[in-house]
């Protein structure tokens, strides 16, 4: 029965690993190859060139800006966003005090409508989103500069998207904004299912609320956390910040180039400037820095699991 | 129990993740091999269909059983005046079937059609998804117009198309040599747009010296009026002015020069008394606060509602602002105004070009037909047609005679009028669009303008991405003949 078993599981694995072959594996080595041609994207000509995309690659001074952005984004959006989503999260879930009659362990006052207000942006497209905000942005009659004349601050009406070094902290500040909720709603449910009898040990010895979230909140969280940090991370390499920073800071991404992305570069090469095969080119090095973003944050995060 | 726990002993599966990331964070380098793989497949391409016979009622032999296959951007000059033409074709070739199909995304429509070697016979290759004009051609995918511009005009046999067209349309055709690649069907006038109404308003008129410009701005100031607003997010539109001022200032000559990438062309006076004069709007504070911030719609809605009196920009802004500017505005443009009287070129020297260019693919199973049609837009009623419907001149010289010209239009036409020769061309936007937008649009004017960057600081910066740009082996250069 040996063969026959074989027989059964090959025989289920071989259409998706075929399909995954065809439409992930086969394009990456396409790309691959194609980085080494000066194919244009316009005709179907094109000749080897070794490896002089790469060496154009080493020396252009718009590709190491936008991999020193794209980094940004892949280290601080995270950091940002899990840390505010792990507080709100904690102030809605174990926050709140003690109150008479009431369970142990309870959120902050109002936190039902809080956890729906949180998750709100996460409803609406990215592209809505960005378009928003940069209606938002606008300096001569947007909503931000008109309420900072509002309050009186009249003499303080920056440039925001026009000014090179804002416009990249601008851009961030709409991912964050976009995405904490999401995050918000994730943690909720991890915190959920850590047991109600952990927190009443802690409360009884008599923690307080920051002692409770380290020793007790964190820990049992920590791989919700870990993969939140990866996917958040991966989002901010690829098809997030391209959105925001495409329709914000239009143009060739930001007033100098100061909000560029690697991903923007790539479109903008294949797509605008005819050069599909350098376009690749910059695609294998997003590869690159995404596998190995994913690499280091797995590895940093190994920590013995808690079992509860 | 425990949400964590139910993953199994892996936890959320560490290699899954890294799987998923390559799969989730690399959309783009597998769409650029899905879209490769259109490269590899191509193959000869389409049979070509057999040329006709050529008579004096179809002088380019066209085969008129042969299929049309004709593709439109559809921007701001809409899709009807095409339409229309198009039945004109079809009046004259009965026999034939065309398909005729409008689209915003040009180039995610044509590009595998391209790769494959089956284009259609007629694009409109035009709006933000572009192809890079510059690669069709060094990639020889395009068809030479030349048998077109040769043949008889629509409405009269003993005039040539070349001769019914408005200056400039042929040379922008061209790349390098004789052949012409494009046939720009609109006609664009650039310059400083304003409200008449609000100049008679200040008791003033269009400036003609810097220093006048200067008062005018003053004057303008004190009633809490701006006297600029540009589209601060694309810098870009600002050589819609400057680039004619320099020519007046120094001589065509210059803006060869800076066409052609030649070393030192911007450290030319000329090019630094312009920039000098545009920064000293800055320093007066005579550019409307927040500009820098705002793109080309916003910019022109300030402007339209009154809170700048000029704007550099081109004769669409007539038709897209359409529903911001208010009926009394009495829209008008002027060439751009000068330093003063030492001025190399009149007052009156302005920019003119074709927009909207078409193109016809050397691939194209039926390139005669594309032509014909071509040379159907070009007949006065076509024209007429298309100057009516979008507010816009077209490439045909005439035409307009029996339509009632919009004011913004009317004063494009005055303005052309009053330059007469002194039409400049600068080929740079359209032979170096990246140079163009992002390193001299963004990088150096947009800088200056909203401040960070002084005007010598400009120039050097320029300079800088123009010997780049020479130096660059990966784009194709071209030169003034």
């Amino acid at each position: 029965m040996q063969h026959g078993k074989y027989g059964f599981i090959t025989g289920f694995l071989a259409a998706p690993l075929g399909l995954y072959a065809l439409f992930v594996i086969w394009p990456f080595i396409q790309s691959i190859y194609y980085s080494f041609t000066d194919w244009t994207g316009l005709s179907p000509e094109f000749s080897m060139v070794g490896v002089d995309n790469y060496t154009r690659m080493l020396h252009d001074d718009i590709f190491w800006k936008s991999l020193t952005h794209s980094l940004l984004f892949a280290l601080l959006l995270p950091l940002v966003t899990l840390g505010m989503a792990l507080f709100f999260a904690f102030m809605i879930n174990v926050g709140g005090r003690h109150r008479k009659g009431g369970p142990v362990v309870t959120g902050v006052r109002g936190s039902g409508f809080y956890k729906i207000v949180y998750f709100f942006p996460q409803v609406l497209s990215i592209a809505i989103v960005a378009l928003l905000f940069a209606f938002a942005y606008n300096p001569d009659s947007g909503a931000i500069n008109s309420f900072l004349r509002g309050i009186g601050l009249d003499s303080l009406q920056p440039l925001w998207l026009g000014d090179p070094s804002l416009a990249l902290w601008c851009v961030m500040a709409v991912l964050v904004w976009s995405t904490t909720g999401f995050f918000v709603v994730l943690f909720s449910a991890g915190m959920a299912s850590i047991p109600a009898e952990l927190y009443e040990a802690a409360l009884l010895d008599g923690a307080g609320r920051a002692t409770t979230f380290f020793r007790v909140t964190l820990p049992l969280l920590w791989d919700t956390v870990q993969s939140g940090w990866v996917y958040m991370g991966i989002l901010a390499l690829g098809a997030e910040s391209f959105a925001v920073v495409q329709i914000m800071t239009t143009g060739p991404g930001g007033p100098d180039y100061s909000t560029t992305v690697l991903v923007l570069y790539v479109y903008q090469k294949a797509f605008r400037d005819g050069q599909a095969a350098y376009a690749t080119t910059i695609g294998v090095a997003l590869l690159v820095v995404t596998l190995a973003f994913a690499a280091i944050v797995m590895r940093l995060g190994r920590r013995e699991r808690l079992e509860y | 129990m425990g949400s964590t726990g139910q993953h199994g002993s892996e936890g959320v599966g560490r290699r899954e993740l890294i799987k998923r990331s390559a799969a989730i964070g690399l959309v783009a380098a597998p769409g650029m091999g899905l879209l490769s793989a259109c490269a590899s497949s191509g193959g000869d391409g389409q049979d070509k269909a057999k040329a006709g016979k050529k008579t004096a009622k179809n002088p380019l032999g066209v085969n008129d059983t042969a299929k049309l296959d004709f593709v439109l951007f559809d921007g701001g000059f809409g899709k009807e005046y095409a339409e229309d033409a198009v039945k004109l074709y079809e009046k004259d070739f009965p026999k034939a079937q065309v398909k005729f199909s409008a689209t915003q995304k040009i180039q995610s429509t044509l590009q595998p059609r391209f790769n494959q070697g089956n284009p259609p016979d007629l694009i409109d290759n035009s709006g933000a998804e572009q192809m890079d004009m510059g690669v069709l051609v060094g990639k020889k995918q395009l068809a030479d117009l030349t048998p077109l511009l040769d043949a008889p005009s629509y409405d009269d046999p003993s005039k040539k198309v070349r001769d019914t067209l408005r200056p400039g349309i042929v040379e922008m055709g061209q790349f390098d040599g004789d052949p012409v690649w494009i046939l720009n069907y609109a006609y664009t006038v650039y310059g400083v747009w304003y409200s008449q109404k609000a100049l008679d308003g200040l008791d003033e008129k269009y400036p003609e010296t810097w220093d006048d410009m200067l008062k005018v701005c003053a004057k303008a100031k004190k009633k809490g009026i701006a006297g600029w607003t540009y589209a601060g997010k694309y810098p870009y539109y600002l050589p819609f002015s400057l680039y004619p001022m320099i020519a007046k200032v120094g001589g065509r000559e210059v803006l060869d020069a800076i066409d052609n990438l030649e070393p030192n062309a911007w450290k030319h006076p000329a090019v630094k008394a312009c920039f000098e004069a545009y920064y000293e709007l800055f320093q007066k504070g005579y550019i409307l606060r927040g500009t820098p911030g705002l793109d080309h719609i916003q910019s022109q809605t300030a402007w339209a509602k009154g809170k700048a009196l000029f704007i550099p920009n081109g004769s669409w802004v007539e038709n897209e602002s359409a529903n911001v500017i208010p009926a009394d505005f009495d829209l008008a443009v002027s060439a751009p105004t000068g330093i003063d009287s030492s001025d190399k070129m009149p007052f009156g020297t302005i920019w003119a070009s074709g927009g909207e260019p078409f193109v016809v693919p050397a691939k194209a199973a039926n390139p005669e037909g594309g032509m014909e049609q071509l040379r159907v837009m070009l007949s006065e009623a076509s024209s007429r047609n298309f100057t009516s419907k979008v507010k816009s001149l077209s490439a045909l010289n005439g035409g307009i005679d029996g339509i009632e010209l919009t004011p913004g239009l009317k004063s494009g036409v005055a303005a052309l009028d009053k330059a007469g020769d002194n039409v400049v061309n600068p080929r740079i936007p359209d032979w170096y669009v990246q140079l163009e937008k992002e390193k001299i649009g963004v990088g150096g004017l947009g800088e200056m303008m909203a401040g960070r960057l002084t005007p010598a600081e400009t120039v050097k910066k320029i300079q800088g991405f123009a010997d780049e740009a020479a130096k660059d082996t990966s784009i194709k250069h071209y030169k003034h003949k």
